[in-house]
């Protein structure tokens, strides 16, 4: 198998030999799954560690097709217009998207690349309660999200710019140069429609603080003017898909971070794109992201400038980054082990992963994730949801957490059930409440 | 419009009344059912429009700069035209709930208030505001975490709670503090609780134990209240929403006299870039939601509101002027609510004014009142802190003058 040799060990700087213990091999399942199942570990072992975590590097390799079976059909979106029925549709739709995000996290076999799914769309979040976004939500997850979490940083961000996600939820679909013809219309059908008629912020802001630079950046409120004008005119059509449109285009030289964009068309917003993409402010962003995710709250800047520095030499292959950040001798050490405090979505699923349930229908445990405070698609503000210790642990997110374990494992659960020999429901309860399960 | 540049409500001769509260002392003694002194603050979180919120209707450069957004001068049909409280200020028309409590006195507004830290980025205004500290991030603690800290040394997490489903920030600290969406789902049901308790008191994870052994203690206290149903105050209806049903359970806290000092919840959704509305929709939906829920709960409070101070806040305003979709961009100052028995009615502050020379970079509302002079205000005048504990819970600031939103 070549991609075992290809597996970096000691040629990439600070690597440590990968041991196959049980205690590191469970550590590393902890992390780049949503948490081990009865046998993982030993399978893992089998196949050598290392083996394991290429192929997770490499999730177009594993078959998944038994997952989708698991999935509920999506209705289509109304035609109308009207705000009660758009409500109503966002409300259903958020809740058969997010039993089966939950349903996929629990059984496929592309585990990594699903943690990923859960880590960048937070990190791009958009809000599913927001005009037409429900109806987005689907193609966001499926094409925009998962196809690039192991590609190009630049990919995932164009992809997310000229999502129509995206662009409804940050409001950039109606901003327009602030002089824009007064005839011009966008394509898709505003609610009480106003025709639009000026520069709206909103992304612009978001895509230097969130997604790209930090919000330590070094950008100015003249930079975020200028990427908003910049991407004036990206908006979305009446089939609800992106496009361009020139009449609402800012027809200046816009000039971001000290570069000047010649007046143009939607070039100038892709170059924008260029410029955060590549800026070192992004590197360093994204690799202290994906370090908090992987490995603690409070990575060591050594480890992040590294993985940072990986980001820069591969052009932003993320594929890379995550391989630098899981080789990493700070990521194996043991005090690295259950350092991570599980977020409320990593508690359900590695639950249902640890018991062996068979699920027949995941929309209980969209209410269970409501109540303890992480709803899946319904985050409102565009930071997403956190994974650190501090923004989860809480006496009553506790008392939750051991109330679902007693209700999971004690057969109140219609929609789940227990294979044979999944022991003492009570002893099952007090594990999956235990403290130690809350970390991974 | 320049002669409002100095105008002081209140008089500077407020910061005078910092001092002692002979009953600061006295209470940590009588801490066994004994009526405590209670902030409740309350978060907007997204950035509330406080000029449309508060409305400077005595301007005319918000009519020039809000063409469909701005609320009509007083004197129009009601419901659609500012309700007037001192000829210059006035309330959105869907915030009338709150009327009573202006016209008795119990309604103080801070007006151009907020942060000195010129983030307009959500996420960092809010964390400076809930800590406390602006531009400072790695400060550890939120500001009504440390006003516990400063109170007493007592361990009873029910001293400190929040509606919410995550503990907020400004209550996050090494002072125990409870944070549950409802009191009735906070309990470990079934024969499990206490094989639970023990196993989390035997567990060498000391951040997880320590958050369980607070939930188990504050529980047996809670199970007494929780048993009987509530039924709000006479004629008290709360809205039928989330943030509502937050606000009775802080009522029912409250008056079952657990040794509750601080609570909190929060309001999101006022985050209107497009299409915000003006004397009607969104943001006069929000307006409302949030109003009606203050009243009900200065209602249901009844007498104890004497004993209570409800402040709101957000992490900061937006822009003066409206954007190309009928919202709003994100700005500096706003305007931030006080209501309760010590408090002296009235918009205070230093209004700076809405011409451009005026404005905070060209664009927003300037902030005049530092938000930690209104917060030093409530932790000395309401809850009776020493002065001499204002450098802990607003370490860095010296709180030296206060808006005069609390009588002396």
């Amino acid at each position: 198998m070549a991609a075992l040799t290809a597996l970096p060990t000691a040629s990439i700087h600070g690597a440590a030999p990968v041991q196959d213990d049980p205690a590191t091999v469970a550590h590393v399942l902890n992390r780049l799954t949503f948490g081990p199942r009865a046998g993982d570990v030993d399978r893992a072992r089998e196949m050598g560690l290392q083996a394991w975590v290429d192929r997770q590097l490499h999730p177009e390799k594993i078959d998944d097709g038994a997952v989708d079976a698991r999935l509920l059909p999506l209705a289509s979106a109304p035609d109308s217009a009207e705000p009660k029925e758009l409500r109503r549709f966002a409300r259903r739709q958020v809740v058969t998207l997010g039993a089966n995000k939950i349903v996929r996290e629990v059984y496929s076999e592309r585990q990594l690349q699903e943690v990923l799914v859960d880590f960048w769309f937070n990190h791009f979040n958009v809000y599913a309660g927001k005009g037409r976004t429900a109806q987005f939500l689907p193609e966001y997850e499926s094409d925009v999200i998962r196809p690039h979490v192991l590609g190009r940083f630049r990919d995932l961000l164009e992809a997310t710019a000229k999502s129509p996600a995206m662009l409804m939820y940050l409001d950039n679909w109606r901003s327009t140069a602030p002089d824009a013809i007064r005839g011009a219309r966008l394509g898709l059908r505003a609610q009480n429609a106003k025709r639009p008629r000026g520069l709206n912020e909103n992304y612009g802001r978001e895509l230097l603080e969130l997604h790209t630079l930090g919000v330590n950046g070094g950008y100015t409120q003249q930079d975020v003017v200028e990427v908003a004008r910049a991407f004036t005119g990206w908006t979305i059509d009446r089939a609800g898909q992106f496009r361009f449109v020139r009449a609402v285009h800012d027809r200046g030289d816009v000039v971001v971070l000290g570069h000047r964009i010649a007046a143009g068309g939607i070039e100038q917003g892709e170059r924008v794109l260029d410029i955060l993409a590549s800026h070192p402010s992004t590197a360093h962003h994204i690799a202290f992201a994906l370090a908090q995710q992987l490995v603690s709250d409070d990575p060591s800047p050594a480890l992040v400038d590294r993985a940072a520095a990986r980001f820069t030499a591969t052009n932003g292959d993320l594929r890379e980054v995550v391989r630098t950040i899981v080789t990493a001798p700070e990521f194996l050490a043991p005090a690295t082990r259950g350092a991570k405090f599980k977020t409320p979505l990593e508690f359900v699923v590695s639950a249902l992963r640890a018991t062996g349930a068979d699920v027949h229908d995941g929309r209980p445990f969209v209410q269970a994730l409501q109540e303890l405070g992480e709803p899946p698609f319904m985050c409102q503000p565009p930071t997403g949801y956190r994974n650190t210790a501090e923004t989860w642990v809480s006496a009553g997110g506790l008392v939750n957490r051991m109330n679902l374990a007693t209700r999971l494992t004690s057969g109140a659960m219609r929609v789940v059930t227990l294979p044979d020999g999944a022991g003492d429901p009570e002893a099952l309860a007090l594990r999956l409440g235990s403290p130690e399960f809350q970390r991974r | 419009m320049v002669t409002r540049r100095v105008f002081f409500k209140s008089g500077a001769t407020a910061m005078l009344s910092l001092g002692f509260a002979p009953s600061f002392l006295g209470r940590a003694a009588a801490a066994v059912a004994a009526r405590r002194k209670l902030v409740i603050a309350i978060f907007q979180r997204g950035a509330a429009d406080g000029l449309n919120m508060v409305v400077p209707y005595g301007e005319s450069e918000y009519y020039r700069l809000r063409p469909t957004i701005a609320i009509p001068r007083p004197g129009g049909n009601r419901g659609e035209s500012v309700i007037d409280l001192d000829g210059f200020f006035g309330l959105h028309p869907a915030m009338a709930s709150l009327t009573p409590l202006w016209s008795n006195g119990s309604l103080a507004v801070v007006h151009a208030c907020g942060s000195p830290d010129s983030t307009r980025s959500h996420f960092d205004a809010q964390d400076y505001m809930e800590s406390a500290t602006p531009g400072v991030k790695s400060t550890g603690d939120g500001w009504l975490n440390r006003c516990l800290q400063v109170s007493s040394a007592e361990r009873d997490p029910l001293r400190g709670v929040a509606l919410a489903r995550t503990m907020p920030r400004s209550l996050q600290g090494v002072a125990p503090a409870l944070a549950f969406g409802s009191l009735d789902e906070f309990d470990v049901r079934g024969p499990a609780g206490t094989k639970f308790e023990a196993e989390y008191a035997h567990s060498s994870d000391l951040m997880l134990g320590t958050a369980a052994s607070d939930a188990f203690a504050a529980m047996r206290t809670l199970r007494q209240v929780a048993g009987t149903p509530y039924r709000p105050a006479q004629g008290v209806t709360y809205p039928p929403t989330p943030f509502g049903r937050s606000l009775q359970e802080i009522a029912r806290l409250a008056k079952a006299d657990v040794g509750l000092e601080v609570a909190f919840t929060e309001l999101g959704n006022w985050d209107h870039h497009v299409n915000e509305g003006a004397a009607k929709g969104q943001i006069a939906t929000r307006l409302s939601e949030f109003s009606n829920g203050l009243a009900a709960l200065a209602s249901d409070l009844g007498d104890r509101l004497a004993d209570t101070l409800i402040v709101t806040m957000s992490e900061f305003g937006r822009a003066v002027a409206e954007n190309g979709n009928g919202g709003t961009d994100h700005g500096h100052g706003n305007a931030m609510m006080i209501i309760g028995g010590g408090v002296r009615g009235g918009v205070h502050g230093t209004w700076p004014g809405l011409a451009p020379e005026h404005r905070f970079e060209g664009r927003d509302l300037a902030v005049t009142t530092d938000f930690r002079d209104v917060f030093g205000e409530i932790v000395v005048g309401h809850l009776g802190a020493p002065r001499a504990s204002l450098a802990k819970i607003f370490p860095g600031h010296v709180v030296k003058s206060t808006p005069g939103a609390l009588r002396a």
